[in-house]
């Protein structure tokens, strides 16, 4: 048996191609769920129900898959052009720390300055990937391991922020910054629950990626750079112009989900504010096949996962960490049907 | 000022760095192995999570230490199976599939420990590895208590790094994983398998990164929690780029690396007014450094992230 390339990719084959592999992650994730003692079709339902059983619930997931459509349109802008950004995490934190740091005493309107502040957090996000970029054109440093190594960095400087310029004097010793005006807090999008605006900036933002990624020139450059490095250049792209942009783009992206998040959830940053937004955004591009619009259902397919793996933690015991390894396996089982897109088997 | 350097005279420091660097060892060689068969194990963050829990888990049932370490290489080894699986036969991107694996191994080590230990429990403890404090040898003065003191992961470590070296560069099995890390149709051309070849090397060197995370929960500490692995797979990953792809030379950028941590951990309750943030900052930004400085002249296996089909360029 060997693997054959297709002439054409089918376009059934590629919208199929993430229901089976969630299909095949959950199928595995029973084996596991059967060996906390519980009926992996009872848990499965309790998750359904914890995610989207109520209209609370609902709010709920769609207040956790904001920050994932954001970090996950990072990653899928940067992999589009075989720039591997791991760093969304640092992003998203950067983005959160500068937004809560400016938004704390900016004298500006309301509207006016939630803008500003998505602008600040867009580019403190942006400026932390430059780095690494940078490096990669300059030196030819591999850019996933200082994107990682900056995550850990980025959390540490956070941790220093709010334990001492931007500490909180009213959190009662609780390590956590100091709070953005209320005037920026993002309105709620369903009255009281914790669903905020923030969620139509996130898929507008996905609708803007679509846009330049499909209509504009420099769309046709990153993908070129993604698909072959050496013809693009050929053809007159400038590679490295072509990388910084795209690591602007996606390092903005992480960051605006980090001003979103702070501006429309938490207030202030703490040092455990992401449960991880930036990784489980990488599963979100993989998903998605890297395609924005498919960034916006695989978001709340994550968040499904992760906010009904926490209410069914609570009715049956199955430990919460199975919504990591659901998503995990998720992200394996998808690049194995990412490859049955491309290839087929031929004896 | 002397403080600062008074610390460098003290054997507990250099006692210190070498048990600092045993996991780093492990995991540096781990590492190696899999690129200079051409294939990059970003799974490594989370294979050494899974060994950790791993060698914690069997010892806290009753194994012995070994025992412990045993199940540690089998479960890396098996995540390096599962990672060679998908990268090598199949050739999907090593970037995501590694990832992949570290997600994997570490949401599954973590759900594994949940189910024995529920949340708010304190961690359980084991008993763990004794230094050994080698008779004679330890009595020495000054690189006694240094180098004979340890626990016997450490010198499993040093030996490891003398073997590898040994079978990558004056083995023809060693010869025929460089070949493969180079040049994979070579490989095929001398009738041996390289796919073959490359699928032994990561399990191989997964099964180390394995005992690399075995050796926190089963000597450096003696409990097993989650994120406690805290970026060492990365530094590792980095560490290889420094070493150049060696074995010897991996060794001196894993002491030197847990050198400047041993330091700057003494460092903290010398210096004041610094926020400790800034020590704990230093070692990352070390490796990057080290990448930095190493880049331009790096030795990368030429095939190195390119999967091999046969009759296909």
């Amino acid at each position: 048996m060997r693997l054959e390339r297709r002439e054409s990719v089918p376009l059934a084959l590629v919208t199929t191609a993430p229901l089976a592999a969630i299909f095949a992650a959950l199928l595995l994730a029973a084996g596991l769920i059967g060996a906390a003692g519980v009926n992996p079709l009872t848990a499965y339902a309790e998750m359904l129900r914890g995610a989207l059983g109520s209209r609370l619930s609902i709010t709920e997931m769609l207040t956790r898959a904001t920050p994932l459509i954001l970090t996950g349109l990072a990653a899928a802008v940067a992999f589009r052009a075989r720039l591997w950004n791991i760093g969304g995490e640092g992003q998203f934190y950067v983005g959160a720390l500068t937004t809560a740091w400016i938004g704390h005493s900016l004298g500006l309107p309301g509207p006016i300055g939630i803008a500003v502040l998505m602008v600040c957090g867009m580019a403190a996000g942006a400026l932390l990937l430059a780095g690494p970029a940078f490096l990669r054109l300059r030196f030819g440093v591999d850019e996933v391991v200082t994107t990682l190594l900056l995550n850990f960095i980025v959390i540490l400087f956070v941790g220093l922020m709010i334990e001492g310029p931007l500490r909180d004097p009213l959190a009662f010793g609780w390590p956590q910054s100091v709070p953005v005006d209320g005037d920026y807090r993002l309105p709620d999008l369903v009255p009281r629950t914790r669903l905020h605006i923030g969620l139509l900036f996130a898929i507008a933002a996905a609708g803007v990626v679509w846009l330049v990624l499909t209509r504009t020139v420099f769309g046709v450059e990153t993908r070129a750079a993604g698909l072959n490095a050496r013809a693009a250049a050929f053809a007159g792209i400038s590679l490295p112009r072509t990388i910084m942009g795209v690591a602007l783009v996606s390092g903005a992206l992480a960051g605006l989900a980090g001003a979103v998040e702070v501006m429309g959830v938490t207030g202030g940053v703490t040092t455990t504010m992401s449960p991880g937004f930036g990784y489980a955004g990488i599963v979100v591009a993989m998903l998605a096949a890297l395609h924005p619009a498919g960034v916006v259902a695989a978001a709340i397919f994550v968040a499904t996962v992760f906010v009904g793996a926490d209410a069914m933690s609570r009715a049956t015991g199955v430990p919460s960490f199975i919504a990591d390894v659901i998503v995990a396996l998720s992200l394996l089982t998808m690049l194995v049907a990412l490859l049955f897109t491309t290839y087929r088997l031929r004896r | 000022m002397i403080e600062a350097l008074e610390i460098l005279t003290n054997t507990s420091l250099w006692a210190a760095v070498l048990r600092i660097a045993t996991p780093l060892i492990f995991g540096v060689l781990g590492a190696l192995l899999c690129e200079r068969a051409g294939v990059l194990n970003l799974g490594i963050e989370g294979i050494m999570t899974m060994g950790a829990m791993a060698g914690w888990l069997t010892v806290y049932m009753g194994g012995d230490l070994w025992m412990g370490l045993v199940i540690a290489a089998a479960s890396g080894g098996l995540m390096g199976l599962l990672h060679a699986g998908l990268t090598v036969p199949l050739g999907l991107s090593q970037h995501v599939s590694g990832l992949g694996i570290t997600l994997f191994a570490s949401a599954l080590a973590y759900y594994l420990y949940r189910l024995i230990v529920q949340v708010g429990e304190t961690p359980p403890t084991i008993e763990p590895f004794r230094p050994l404090d080698i008779p004679v040898l330890s009595d020495i003065p000054v690189l006694g208590p240094i180098l004979f003191t340890q626990t016997a992961p450490t010198y499993l470590a040093l030996i490891s790094v003398a073997v590898l070296a040994y079978v990558l560069t004056r083995t023809p099995l060693g010869l025929a994983i460089r070949m493969t890390g180079e040049n994979p149709h070579a490989v095929e051309a001398q009738g041996l398998n390289p796919n073959a070849l490359r699928i032994g090397a990561i399990v191989a060197g997964s099964a180390l990164m394995g005992l690399g995370g075995a050796f926190l929960t089963t000597a450096a500490f003696n409990s097993f929690f989650p994120e406690m692995v805290q970026g060492r797979g990365w530094i590792c990953i980095a560490l290889v780029v420094f070493a150049s792809w060696r074995p010897g030379k991996a060794l001196i950028g894993a002491l030197l690396f847990a050198f400047f941590d041993a330091y700057q951990l003494r460092l903290q309750t010398v210096v004041e007014g610094v926020p400790y943030q800034l020590f704990l900052m230093a070692p990352y930004v070390l490796s990057i450094v080290a990448l930095i400085l190493v880049a331009r002249r790096a030795e990368v296996p030429e095939a190195l992230m390119a999967p091999y089909r046969r009759g296909e360029r």
